[in-house]
């Protein structure tokens, strides 16, 4: 199939660190790909260049086909390329509905009206409510965000990407700081996504990985050193050598 | 610049209506002060026209201050382009109809704040600042030096609006003016107050807490905040335009860093992002200068110092704000 989403020979150093280091991915409609690897790795860094926040030194992205490289971040979430924040990044004084009824105004074009409240809006309000009750986050809608636990505002960033209706979506560390029993929830929507949607999940949590992807791609000092099925990636020798050592370099780092 | 806002306010309430009860009752608030004030300086209407006018540039500066976070020392910019607009309009090309006057106002003042923003805009912080700095004083010599048409330092005079809708001539009095501006005023507040609520006001609330999350969102903080600047100075125009057409004179001091730095003193002391906050400093501080200022001619600015300080560092949401906070938390507790 052609690929939605490809990265080519990207490569990205900071102060002389090679922090993306010739990477290349390319995602189907329909993948569900998780990206490990140890802390430091590269991962987000990946996901900030993929998105246009940061940018590379060289390389290429492409979306459906479209080299993206040229275009700001803005311009590649039009194009459907969405991520969801490691670091939760949400707004304060704002509440779950507001944030999600935002993300759908802006989605159809709708965001920049004068007029009007998304209260009033029969088809923004059933979206908000049909995503916000999916993450378990309804009874809470008109609460402040800066009023609910960390572990629900997890939920409201996952929640903001999917009402943005990408048609490839990178979750950087969505179960982070998720309560265990809330996990279900994220996993849930997980299982709900569009069949043809593209996801590439950074996760720490490997029963979530197995259980989410058909797909994983090892990422270690900036380079991938896997890209295969879940059942051979514990298998492979690389990478357990690439864990090993990050914990030997964690430990003597500290 | 980060200010404390009175955003979160509005933001716990559950359900909000298009246009509530809320609104009325603002709208009635703002009649009421104006009947009351008319009633009790019926001298001085001159004085309260003019403060009218302070209040939409405040309002104005407002929107993108309060609202967006933009900073800027430089908004009388777009107030003064709003006045000479109207009065060169009148002086010049014998446009004399208040609301044609007025007309010209708000489309310079939108031109203006279309300007402004897109340098201001350009940078952020201190820089931000700089710019809209080195903004008031090129306006201002621009004014000065094509003095064929602003009348320079002498001001622009030979304004002579004709009466208003044809029936009510501009007085001595200057009651015509007062009404006029009262509902200005009023027109103003409902359009910022659905503004305010709409789409793009929560975009630009969203866009002053995290620029970086609005742009992963896919919506530029850039087309809204200069959307919002236009707008700003539409609003602007409309009190420079009352301006030229109740005080039929218009100086280079409409278009001054002081009248600038005043402007955003009166927001600071009312309360950032919202608009009763720009309405109440507008009024304590226009208090002030004028009533104060007679009685006590050699300390007035003295207080006004002290009583800035005293709200920065004991109410930092401003007079209104730390009210409006005050009274939700006692309704809460309830
Ligand atoms: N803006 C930056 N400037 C300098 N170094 C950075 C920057 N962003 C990330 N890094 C470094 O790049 C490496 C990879 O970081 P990151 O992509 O966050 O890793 P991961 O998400 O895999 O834990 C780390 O060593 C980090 O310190
Ligand atoms: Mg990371």
């Amino acid at each position: 199939m052609q690929p939605i989403f490809e990265v080519r020979n990207l490569k990205r150093a900071f102060g002389g660190l090679a922090v993306t280091n010739d990477v290349s991915l390319s995602m189907a409609p329909g993948d569900r790909v998780a990206l490990i690897g140890p802390n430091g790795a590269g991962k987000t860094t990946f996901v900030n260049l993929v998105t246009g926040n940061l940018k590379p030194d060289s390389g290429e992205v492409r979306i459906g086909g479209e080299a993206v490289t040229g275009i700001d971040a803005i311009g590649r979430v039009r194009r459907g390329l969405v991520r969801s924040f490691q670091v939760t990044r949400l707004f304060a004084d704002m509440t779950p509905a507001e944030h999600v009824a935002l993300a759908v105004l802006q989605r159809s074009g709708r965001a920049g009206r004068l007029f009007g409240n998304f209260l009033g809006m029969p088809d923004v309000m059933a979206e908000v409510e049909e995503l916000l009750g999916k993450l378990g986050l309804k009874e809470l809608m008109h609460r402040k965000v800066s009023e609910i636990a960390y572990g629900q505002q997890r939920l409201l960033e996952i929640a903001v990407a999917l009402a943005l209706k990408p048609r490839v979506l990178l979750l950087d560390e969505p179960a982070a700081g998720v309560p265990q029993s809330d996990t279900g929830r994220i996993e849930q929507a997980l299982a709900d996504l569009p069949a043809d949607l593209a996801v590439l999940m950074i996760e720490h949590d490997m029963d979530l990985v197995f259980r989410f992807a058909k797909r994983v791609v090892v990422l270690a000092a900036g380079a991938i050193i896997f890209d295969g099925s879940p059942s051979d990636v514990t298998k492979d020798p690389r990478v357990r050598e690439a864990y090993l050592g990050s914990y030997a370099n964690a430990s003597h780092a500290a | 610049m980060t200010m404390t806002t009175t955003n979160d306010l509005i933001a716990t309430a559950p359900v909000r209506r298009r246009f509530g009860g809320g609104d009325l009752a603002g709208l009635a608030v703002i009649l009421l002060v104006a009947v009351i004030g008319y009633f009790l300086f019926p001298n001085n209407l001159a004085l309260l026209t003019r403060i009218i006018a302070a209040a939409l540039l405040v309002l104005s500066l407002d929107l993108v201050t309060g609202y967006c976070g933009v900073a800027t020392l430089g908004h009388a910019a777009l107030f003064g382009a709003g006045a000479y607009a109207a009065g060169i309009a009148s002086a010049h090309y014998g446009i004399n109809d208040p609301l044609a006057m007025l007309a010209f106002g708000i489309v310079a003042g939108a031109v203006a704040g279309l300007v402004c923003g897109v340098v201001i805009l350009r940078a952020h912080g201190l820089p931000q600042l700089v710019l809209s700095i080195a903004l008031i004083h090129l306006f201002h010599e621009f004014a000065n030096k094509a003095s064929s048409w602003t009348g320079g330092s002498d001001g622009l005079s030979g304004i002579a609006p004709t009466a208003l809708l044809g029936l009510y001539e501009f007085d001595l009095w200057g009651r015509t003016a007062y009404v006029f501006g009262v509902v200005l005023l009023a027109i103003v507040f409902v359009v910022l107050r659905l503004i305010v609520r709409s789409p793009f006001g929560m975009l630009c609330r969203g866009i002053k807490e995290d620029p970086i999350r609005i742009r992963s969102m896919g919506a530029s903080p850039k087309m809204a905040l200069t959307k919002m600047y236009v707008i700003s100075g539409a609003v602007a125009g409309v009190g420079g335009a009352l301006n030229a057409i109740s005080t039929q004179v218009v100086g280079l001091d409409s278009l001054s860093f002081t009248m600038s730095a005043e402007s955003l003193v009166m927001l600071v002391l009312g309360g950032t992002g919202s608009l009763f906050g720009a309405l109440t400093g507008t009024v304590v501080f226009m208090f002030f200068e004028d009533v104060v200022s007679a009685a006590n001619p050699f300390h007035w600015l003295t207080m006004v110092g002290a009583l800035l300080i005293a709200v920065v560092l004991f109410a930092p949401k401003g007079i209104y704000g730390t009210a409006a906070a005050f009274f939700a938390r006692r309704k809460e507790a309830q």
